[in-house]
């Protein structure tokens, strides 16, 4: 029922935009950023484009910074409609974004995502703490009040709960958006030296691999090296529970529910940014918002949860809805 | 006398002698090239079919894919949306667009799961039971079918019509034993339930795995990933080749032409060619920077478009057209030209009656492996937006589009492995297919038009 109340009010302001001449030539909304948001994104636009008469949005990756940066290059019909990110815009962006003319930046969350540590299911099962990631992932560790160069090679060193596996890391590189909550939810979480510069060095004899490439890099990365431990977006671990065994962190298994709950330590909001100028100009673009925040697309049941999608609960729906009807505009 | 007759029968034995095992060395030089020769050719042929035979074995089940074909009755119970809006006498155009678009929408939110359900039960009744399951099993684009079916033709609401459905992806993956059939509960994407019914329908022959032309047929999908196909990228390269057929080859022919037979002999001209030779070694990637930064950033060209990949290809395929060319027309002996100035015949009818139709085969094929390498190539495409997701079949070169290699990357990047994997090596196949295509020809022509001197 809801869906199709939503469906109903952006049918007419559908019919309403319709009536105002288009001042642009471009018909399709163009959407870029990061690719975690990717999948969630294109689904959306994939059902939207069924279900209006408006063509299918068109989705982009590049990152999150790669998107908002495309996003703040200018208004116009050859920039970007929607940038998708896996993290808050920063001041600077908005800054530049201010500099190009795009001053109307509307903040859209739309959910959660959670960040898993998974081995290969052939191996052995994972009970991690962000204090045993950081010992295996650091360069130098504190030993006696001193720090030293990292002597664990092997899991079981540095807990005996752990398998008795060699150290290799896959981590996403700082491209993604990802790497940015793994060092701060989990490493600097579990660090344990004194100066906090020395949290983030990490080790360089090989053990750690940054992917800056997709999940499915890593993926290929763990077949090829059965003792390696991964970092996935929750999404792409439910997709692949036949090849990848996930980690409890303290204790708690990511899922749905715990990441909802807040229980399972590492998890992050997932935004898109709209330009207000192109709104009215490049059609379609309130009813793909509108159509996004509906319970039925991006709620508890929807296909964007069965692909992973931590949806948000009512309040926060009623809120993200409320921000952008009022044209809530980012401020620095 | 006879000792230097024996000296003169001993040198010629000594000469022989060094002859004969400096022979036999050259023989064994000789030898062991063509067996260096042979062994790297051999090593070549045997990569190839390491490839091939993965790419094939794997790609190849994709072009297969599970469906059921059922008889959909169109209720019209659940189909309530009434009849098609027909454009009445005193009515604006606007008017009926509108009635015919809230038509539209209230033939979107018809239950169509349920008519996709009630076909099922029809052919297997004792199904009903499990009404909720069923909706797994069929792949989300096929609702959205059955409604363009009607959208398209309103007098099927009431009729009865045999449809073959895609089933889901999940389900053609367990159906296909593409995911291993032992593995606990946990760690399965399908209810136990809907596992069973899936072997069920497989066993009674309902649900069959049939050739699809689905990767034919249509563009690319994530909110159905069975429905995925390859039109869209197919038609993105399509207008990216043509693009390149009317920029890079007239151009890069006529570049060759001047420089070959009319431009004068100085350090100019020396520059522009040692410049051509260093740009067809300038990674591709260069181009689609050079691109974003002129034809988006600063010419302001649609992102994603065709258009602008084609004329990125354009720049990089150029240098290869035009050195090709050059050579074709080198090729052509002076003779010729000599002959046709001294009957008399101006340059202009010398290099366009006499000599390029001589080169002609050497510049198409030139061309047209010049196009090949351009069909095949991804990175600068991806800084120019085309590696987005484009779920419409682009209909003009201005619209948003993917191409043939870069679809082979987006799929390589899927989450959903079990499936993609084989769509994958699919789209590879169809790209390996479209190449080996634009090589025969260029062999075929070469051959058809070669001159002999």
């Amino acid at each position: 029922m809801r869906f199709k109340k939503a469906l109903g009010l952006a049918f007419a302001a559908a019919s309403m935009t319709a009536a105002a001449a288009p001042a642009m030539a471009r018909d399709t909304i163009q959407i870029a950023g990061s690719s975690t948001v990717l999948p969630y994104a294109s689904i959306v636009a994939e059902q939207f484009g069924n279900a209006f008469q408006f063509k299918t949005p068109v989705v982009g990756s590049g990152g999150s910074s790669g998107g908002l940066r495309q996003f703040c290059q200018g208004v116009g019909e050859n920039t970007i409609d929607i940038a998708n990110a896996s993290r808050p815009i920063k001041s600077s962006e908005i800054e530049s974004c201010g500099k190009a003319g795009v001053k109307q930046i509307l903040e859209v969350r739309f959910g959660y995502d959670g960040i898993v540590f998974a081995s290969n299911a052939s191996k052995g099962t994972f009970k991690l703490k962000p204090e045993y990631v950081y010992k295996a992932i650091a360069a130098e560790v504190p030993k006696d009040g001193k720090m030293v160069s990292n002597p664990y090679t092997n899991w079981s060193q540095i807990d005996k709960s752990l398998p008795d596996q060699e150290i290799v890391l896959v981590i996403p590189a700082s491209n993604h958006g990802t790497r940015e909550v793994f060092e701060e939810k989990v490493v600097e979480e579990g660090c344990t030296a004194k100066d906090e510069d020395a949290c983030l060095q990490f080790r360089q004899d090989g053990r750690v691999i940054e992917i800056s490439g997709d999940y499915t890099e890593t993926l290929a990365r763990l077949q090829a090296q059965a003792d390696a431990v991964g970092v996935f977006g929750l999404g792409f671990y439910e997709q692949n529970r036949d090849r990848l065994k996930v980690a409890t962190i303290d204790g708690v298994t990511p899922s749905l529910e715990t990441i909802g709950s807040g229980e399972y330590p590492v998890s992050r909001p997932l935004f898109f940014y709209v330009k207000g100028e192109h709104i009215g100009s490049i059609p379609g673009i309130e009813e793909y918002v509108q159509f996004f925040l509906s319970e039925d697309v991006s709620g508890f049941g929807s296909q964007l949860e069965e692909a992973g999608l931590i949806p948000l609960n009512d309040e926060e729906r009623e809120q993200a809805v409320a921000n952008f009807e009022d044209r809530k505009v980012v401020s620095k | 006398m006879s000792s230097t007759m024996d000296s003169a029968a001993d040198k010629r034995d000594q000469i022989q002698s060094r002859v004969a095992s400096s022979l036999r060395r050259r023989h064994a030089k000789e030898r062991r090239f063509r067996m260096f020769g042979l062994a790297a050719v051999m090593i070549g042929l045997a990569f190839v079919a390491v490839l091939f035979v993965s790419i094939f074995s794997r790609g190849l089940p994709a072009f297969w894919q599970s469906s059921m074909t059922l008889d959909v009755y169109f209720n019209p119970e659940i189909l309530d949306v009434g009849p098609a809006p027909v454009r009445q006498q005193d009515e604006s155009p606007r008017d009926f667009e509108q009635r015919q678009q809230s038509w539209r929408t209230r033939l979107t939110m018809a239950n169509w799961n349920k008519v996709m359900q009630d076909a099922l039960i029809a052919a297997k009744p004792e199904l009903e039971e499990h009404r909720r399951s069923l909706r797994k099993l069929f792949t989300n684009g096929e609702k959205y079918r059955l409604r363009d079916m009607v959208a398209e033709d309103p007098s099927l609401i009431g009729q009865t019509h045999s449809v073959k459905l895609l089933a889901d992806a999940e389900v053609d993956v367990w159906v296909r034993g593409n995911i291993d059939r032992s593995l606990p509960d946990s760690r399965l994407q399908l209810s136990p339930e809907v596992r069973r019914i899936a072997d069920q329908l497989h066993d009674e022959g309902i649900l069959k795995v049939a050739f699809s032309t689905v990767l034919f047929t249509n563009p690319d999908s994530r909110s159905s990933p069975a429905s995925a196909g390859l039109a869209g990228a197919f038609m993105g390269s399509l207008f990216m080749m043509m693009v390149v057929i009317c920029l890079a080859v007239p151009v890069g022919v006529a570049s060759a032409i001047y420089l070959e037979e009319f431009a004068p002999q100085n350090k100019f001209v020396d520059l522009i060619e040692v410049n051509i030779n260093n740009l067809a070694a300038v990674p591709s990637i260069v181009f689609g920077l050079l691109g974003a930064s002129i034809f988006i950033n600063y010419l302001r060209l649609p992102l994603s478009a065709p258009l602008v990949g084609g004329l990125v290809l354009s720049l990089m395929t150029l240098p290869t057209v035009i050195i090709t060319t050059r050579s074709a027309l080198k090729a052509v002996p002076p003779s010729i030209r000599q002959a046709a100035l001294a009957l008399g015949a101006s340059r202009v009818q010398t290099v366009f009656q006499q000599v390029l139709p001589l080169a002609v085969p050497g510049i198409l094929t030139g061309s047209i492996i010049g196009i090949a390498q351009a069909l095949g190539e991804t990175a600068p495409l991806l800084l120019i937006g085309m590696n987005a997701f484009v779920a419409n079949i682009p209909a003009t070169p201005f619209e948003q589009s993917t191409a043939l290699p870069v679809q082979i990357y987006l799929w390589q990047g899927n989450e959903m492995r079990n499936f993609f994997e084989a769509r994958t090596s699919a789209a590879i196949i169809v790209l390996v297919l479209l190449m080996i295509t634009l090589n025969a020809l260029a062999i075929w022509l070469r051959k058809k038009f070669e001159t002999r001197w």
